[in-house]
């Protein structure tokens, strides 16, 4: 049978029966508008966490105490924290591929100003910290090496530190205390918004990491090192020239496993979006529920239907087609079926992910692939199971079929 | 096969053919040694009571069906061993089918009713389908009634769309079964005239029925019993349906 009138018989018994084609179809219809709902809030996170991972810094390489994934008993992170101001100034003295390093000493405090106080983290870094964040400053200025070598008290705020210390506005040129001792602030950061864990980035202070031991937190050991290399390209030979430069720093033997983990921020977003990329799978699985569901109507109302049509089938295979002729004919209703509402399912889910997107506020990305995958899909479920039915019309003995009634 | 096939074959040709139904436990003996050979441009009734093994022997006649023993040459085509799709080939193109009860497809119009055979050909050579149908329907005379669907029909001119329908492919043989149960004496008559002049341009018709009054118009009368053939002979006072029809209509008009 051609094609045209395998169309043409398909759309007329879609249309014979409006009502139940309607109601067959929503099944699928909601099935493929909630697979790309759930699909354009995964991906939009994806792209917000992705886009704040960017915003982390370029190019960036952090480098943390403790050994991550040594070989035998793995003692974690952090666990013996080895990491010295000495460790940062043999970096950047021997360091040829790096384009910036600073170290970071956590803690954190109560702030406290005129017009209000504010518990917040603060990180003593040094002037590098600018350009491998890059993160430059929106009023005011950032330290200078003559603050850092001389430990001055001066100190760069984040927004959110900002508005609350100084609800009156200007901050720049104003006194503050950090645990009862007297800082001037130079500077407000521009803002960063939230951090791929969902911190607030703009909720800190950043004062010279000389201050900060001296003055603040009196230990020795540093948080952590964040360095930048000077290309993308450049990242993982910068890598290898700090691990080595730090293996001979703390003296470790040929044997002996690092006891610091380096890592960079692609490492970073691998981690993070691979986290959403899991959350983005189990949406659109839970989603397809319903996408399985919608298929087991087709099923059901394709069964009925060629029970109500066994005469029809009769007939067809008296005057002469083959079982094959049967089988594709209930296969491209169903498929046609299944299609129309994988169609409208599309634009009813991106309408939906827009809806969502504007009420809840979260952005939502829907990959335009989706829509090929959300119809492909819906083709696939009118053939699978449309499949059973169009066979039992397929193998209707056609004696019995003309003579039901 | 079989080396005896002519060359120019009978339209039909059926030998020692049996039909055995198992219906669970039961063995129903519907056919039993039939023996049958119908040649072109004849016109034949079968006739007998229901049970008598007359419907199966159409079935197997019109290839929906196959004998469980005996050999069944359409058209000098073996009928024995076919594959079902082959079977449905030659129902395509050498069998025409008229039902009892009609058995159009409803919605859809009259002239799609008689192209639908014609679009399951797998010959190819087949190709302008609408005029074909368009040309069965005139040849029924219904050439101006095309487009409209069944429900729009009396019975009398749903049965002419079937037989349009039936006649599109050209096949070698029309089978009717019971072409008149549904339809009264009047419009009865009109499909047997019809029967008979398709007869006369040469197309040969094979109706099966229990009605004497309908089988009267053939040209000769198969009589099955108990899965046998009783009788097979020319009918004797052969009836005109035209005329017939037209002594209806003095009658008719006379008060």
């Amino acid at each position: 049978m051609k094609k045209a009138t395998l169309l043409k018989v398909a759309t007329q018994s879609i249309l014979k029966n409006k009502m139940r084609t309607f109601l067959t179809m929503l099944g699928i219809v909601i099935g493929v508008a909630a697979v790309i709902v759930m699909v354009a809030v995964g991906y939009g996170a994806q792209a917000s966490i992705e886009k704040q991972i960017g915003a982390l810094g370029t190019n960036m390489i952090m480098i943390m105490p403790g050994a991550s994934a040594a070989g035998g008993v793995n003692q974690g992170a952090a666990t013996f924290n080895r990491l010295t101001p000495a460790d940062y100034e043999k970096l950047q003295r021997e360091s040829l591929m790096l384009s910036g390093i600073s170290p970071v000493v956590f803690t954190t405090a109560q702030a406290i100003s005129a017009q209000g106080n504010w518990r917040t983290r603060i990180n003593g870094v040094s002037t590098d910290y600018q350009t491998i964040r890059d993160w430059p400053v929106d009023q005011g200025s950032f330290f200078t090496e003559a603050d850092l070598r001389s430990n001055r008290k001066v100190a760069v705020l984040g927004t959110t530190v900002a508005k609350n210390l100084f609800p009156n506005g200007d901050a720049v040129g104003q006194q503050m205390q950090i645990r009862d001792v007297p800082f001037t602030v130079l500077g407000v950061l521009r803002s960063k918004g939230q951090n791929a864990g969902g911190q607030d980035s703009d909720d800190i202070i950043i004062i010279p990491f000389t201050t900060a031991q001296g003055r603040l937190s009196g230990r020795q050991r540093v948080g952590q090192i964040i360095a930048s290399a000077s290309s993308p390209n450049d990242v993982p030979a910068a890598q290898e020239e700090i691990r080595g430069i730090l293996r001979e720093s703390h003296r470790l033997g040929d044997g002996e496993d690092d006891d610091f983990t380096i890592r960079n921020q692609d490492e970073i977003a691998a981690a993070a979006s691979s986290t959403t990329k899991v959350m983005t799978l189990l949406l659109a699985a839970i989603a397809s529920i319903s996408l399985l569901v919608g298929g087991i109507g087709i099923m059901n109302i394709m069964l009925v239907s060629v029970t109500e049509r066994t005469r029809e089938i009769g007939i067809r295979m008296a005057i002469g087609a083959r079982g094959s002729d049967v089988l594709t004919q209930f296969l491209v209703e169903s498929v046609a079926i299944s299609m129309l509402g994988g169609l409208i399912g599309v634009i009813i889910g991106f309408g939906g992910a827009w809806l969502v997107g504007h009420l809840t506020g979260w952005s939502t990305v829907t990959p335009p692939e989706a829509v090929f995958i959300a119809v492909a899909f819906s083709a696939a479920v009118g053939v699978f199971f449309g499949f059973y039915p169009a066979r039992q019309a397929a193998s209707l003995n056609p004696i019995q079929a003309l003579r039901y009634e | 096969m079989n080396d005896s096939v002519p060359t120019v074959p009978d339209v039909i040709r059926v030998e020692g053919v049996t039909k055995v139904y198992h219906m669970g436990s039961q063995t129903v003996h519907a056919l039993r040694g039939i023996d049958l050979t119908v040649k072109r441009g004849e016109m034949i009734a079968v006739m007998g009571h229901s049970g008598s093994g007359k419907s199966t022997l159409m079935n197997m006649l019109g290839c929906l069906d196959v004998p469980t023993a005996g050999t069944y040459f359409l058209d000098g085509v073996r009928v024995n061993g076919l594959t079902k799709n082959q079977l449905a080939d030659l129902r395509n193109q050498k069998l025409g089918f008229v039902f009892q009860g009609f058995n159009l497809l409803a919605r859809t119009s009259a002239l799609e009713n008689v192209e639908l055979p014609l679009l399951y050909d797998r010959s190819g050579k087949k190709r302008d389908t609408r005029a074909m149908a368009q040309r069965s329907l005139e040849r029924v005379g219904l050439g101006k009634r095309v487009d409209h669907h069944p429900s729009e029909l009396s019975g009398g001119q749903q049965q002419r769309v079937a037989i349009a329908r039936a006649l599109v492919t050209e096949p070698t043989v029309l089978l009717a079964d019971e072409p008149t149960g549904n339809l009264d004496s009047r419009t009865s008559l009109e499909i047997m005239a019809l029967f008979q002049e398709l007869n006369e341009q040469g197309i040969t018709v094979l109706i099966v029925t229990h009605e004497p009054d309908i089988a009267c118009y053939a040209k000769r009368l198969v009589e099955v019993r108990d899965g046998h053939i009783l009788r097979d002979e020319p009918m004797a006072n052969r009836r005109n349906a035209s005329e017939d029809l037209r002594e209806l209509g003095t009658e008719n008009a006379s008060p």
